[in-house]
């Protein structure tokens, strides 16, 4: 194909700047001090106080009890992002190998069940969602937190695509050796799910970690605190203090999108495929 | 459905059980509780509830702020949807079109994905902030005063640019795949009929993106609807005062904030039935994908 490279390359650099200018600016102010910050507007270059900036963020005690570190938020992160996931892929996939594999009574009505899942984000049932939780005792856990999260089905979608995909003559086989329904699902179907398994964790991790409004409302226990649901303390201070602590509100969020970032970067392949098959 | 299954009496039920003990606590309970509340008026302090009809809908949808912020709400998803869909598009052509660099592009391009909805907002509000933001100044020497966060206009326009932002990458994604997708062959015969590579965007490319663009739109609405509740609570720093917020961000502001329970359930019932116009709209749409390809 004849064509200027030029024009491409330029929109390219355009897009280049666009994206990555806000985030460069983002790292490169967190290393200034406030009052520099202050003084100055937002900073490119510079300003050698980073260490000191994340060690503070990551190792001092904050919020109104004085018990919540960075470090400890990062691991609730992990906590959310990694149950997320897990849980999403483990329950999916079993609904998904019923329903595709299994002949019995009920089963579009299990079907259509889990479809009205989608057509209903936890957005817009967010209030009684609270009050459910807040019935069952599980305000300020873990369970509270990932559960309501994982009730979206879209990951038995997935699954149920990716299953029926698979030739007939698998099964078959299998059965002709004698595998039983459980022996097929994990010599088998387990095995053969490696990839789009990998892939859809990838997604949900990012999402999981990424989560705002529920951790939000859901813990009121600052030990229970995300990174990301830490972002909202942050901007509090930010809003009273006479100098914000613009550094350590930009680090924090730095922190925030670092690791998801990275997930991202290294599984490149794996994201992209994860992102395009499970939304068709 | 396969041609070969298994027939087992309870098994199916046993792996489906996880699922569906979730669904129901956590979905189809939740989601009642909502379209009941909404038909009732709810005491905060006492938990006492009358039933008042529909009252609480022609409350909700008659009051001027409800119209204001429904009315910011198309604007803000309008714009988010077709501005990011643009640059989605137009990044995406051309890192389909060149060979050297497109690894490095393409990371640098999509890695903004992985960036909650507020951490984008605490980023904006500060590029955007009147003190430090450089953004400010930039629109300083064009002689345009921007005060987010006091004018309604320059809040709804800085909370529109972050979210779309964020949600380039992901038109991106999905329209270079696309693109790639497309056969060597068409490619070929394309570059043969049409030797102005505009042309032949408009008259052969994008005719065969056209079903990807359809299904992203919907996407994308859903996007500007729900998930960019942290860049508005960020942006309007979590004290909505005068400024826009959409749908979403009332519902929780009325629910949580306002105590106000069944206006707050009415709106997500009106929420509720447009997702799932949207999702009918988005099943037909991928009807029809599966049946060109």
């Amino acid at each position: 194909m004849q064509r200027p490279r030029l024009y491409d390359h330029i929109v390219l650099l355009f897009g280049v700047f666009l994206m990555m200018g806000p985030l460069v600016v983002a790292i490169t102010t967190s290393s200034f001090l406030p009052e520099t910050i202050h003084r100055e507007g937002m900073q490119l270059g510079w300003g050698g106080h980073a260490a000191e900036t994340y060690w503070n963020v990551l190792t001092k005690k904050g919020g109104f009890s004085e018990n919540i570190t960075g470090i400890l938020m990062t691991q609730n992160s992990l906590i959310l992002g990694l149950g997320f996931a897990v849980g999403k892929i483990v329950v999916s996939m079993l609904a998904a190998y019923a329903i595709v594999y299994f002949r019995f009574p009920l089963a579009s009505f299990f079907f259509w069940v889990i479809f009205a899942t989608l057509l209903m984000p936890l957005e817009v049932r967010i209030l009684p969602s609270y009050e459910v939780v807040q019935g069952l005792g599980m305000l300020n856990t873990y369970t509270g937190l990932i559960l309501p999260l994982i009730a979206s089905a879209t990951g038995t979608f997935f699954f149920r695509q990716f299953f029926r995909s698979i030739p007939d003559e698998l099964i078959e086989a299998a059965r002709i050796d004698g595998a039983g329904p459980v022996r097929f699902f994990i010599d088998i179907l387990v095995p053969l799910s490696k990839t789009m398994m990998a892939a859809i964790f990838i997604i949900m991790f990012v999402v999981g970690w990424n989560q705002y409004l529920w951790p939000t409302l859901m813990t009121t226990d600052e030990t229970l605190y995300t990174l990301v649901r830490g972002i909202r303390q942050v901007m509090n201070v930010y809003v009273g203090a006479n100098i914000p602590d613009y550094n350590e509100a930009l680090a924090m969020a730095v922190l925030a999108m670092l690791p998801p970032a990275l997930v991202i970067i290294i599984f490149q392949r794996m994201f992209i495929k994860g992102l395009v098959e499970t939304e068709k | 459905m396969k041609k070969s299954v298994f027939t087992q009496p309870t098994l199916p039920y046993l792996l489906l059980a996880p699922q569906m003990i979730i669904i129901a606590i956590f979905f189809i309970w939740p989601a009642f509780e909502a379209i009941r509340s909404s038909f009732f008026i709810q005491d905060p302090f006492f938990g006492k509830s009358t039933f008042v009809g529909i009252d609480n809908y022609t409350d909700a949808v008659g009051k001027s702020d409800y119209l204001r912020t429904a009315n910011f709400t198309f604007w803000f998803t309008l714009f988010v949807s077709f501005l990011s869909l643009g640059f989605g598009l137009l990044f995406a052509v051309s890192a389909d079109q060149v060979l050297r660099g497109q690894a490095s592009y393409k990371t640098i391009l999509m890695w903004v994905y992985a960036i909650a909805p507020p951490v984008a907002g605490l980023i904006g509000i500060m590029l955007f902030d009147q003190h430090i933001g450089p953004i400010v100044d930039f629109f300083a020497l064009l002689g345009w005063r921007m005060q987010v966060g006091v004018s309604y206009f320059d809040t709804a326009f800085a909370m529109t640019v972050v979210a779309t932002w964020k949600q380039i990458p992901y038109n991106f994604i999905f329209f270079l795949s696309g693109l790639q997708s497309i056969p060597r062959a068409v490619r070929e015969a394309a570059a043969i009929d049409c030797r102005r590579p505009f042309r032949r965007f408009w008259t052969i490319v994008f005719p065969l993106l056209a079903p990807t663009s359809f299904f992203l739109l919907i996407l994308n609405i859903t996007y500007a609807f729900f998930e960019t509740f942290g860049v508005v609570d960020l942006m309007v720093k979590g004290e909505p005062g005068n400024n826009p917020v959409t749908l979403v961000y009332k519902v929780y502001q009325d629910g949580f904030r306002g105590l106000d329970v069944g206006g707050s359930a009415a709106q997500s019932v009106i929420l509720m039935i447009l997702v799932l116009a949207l999702t009918i709209l988005q099943f037909r749409l991928i009807e029809r994908r599966v049946h060109y390809s």
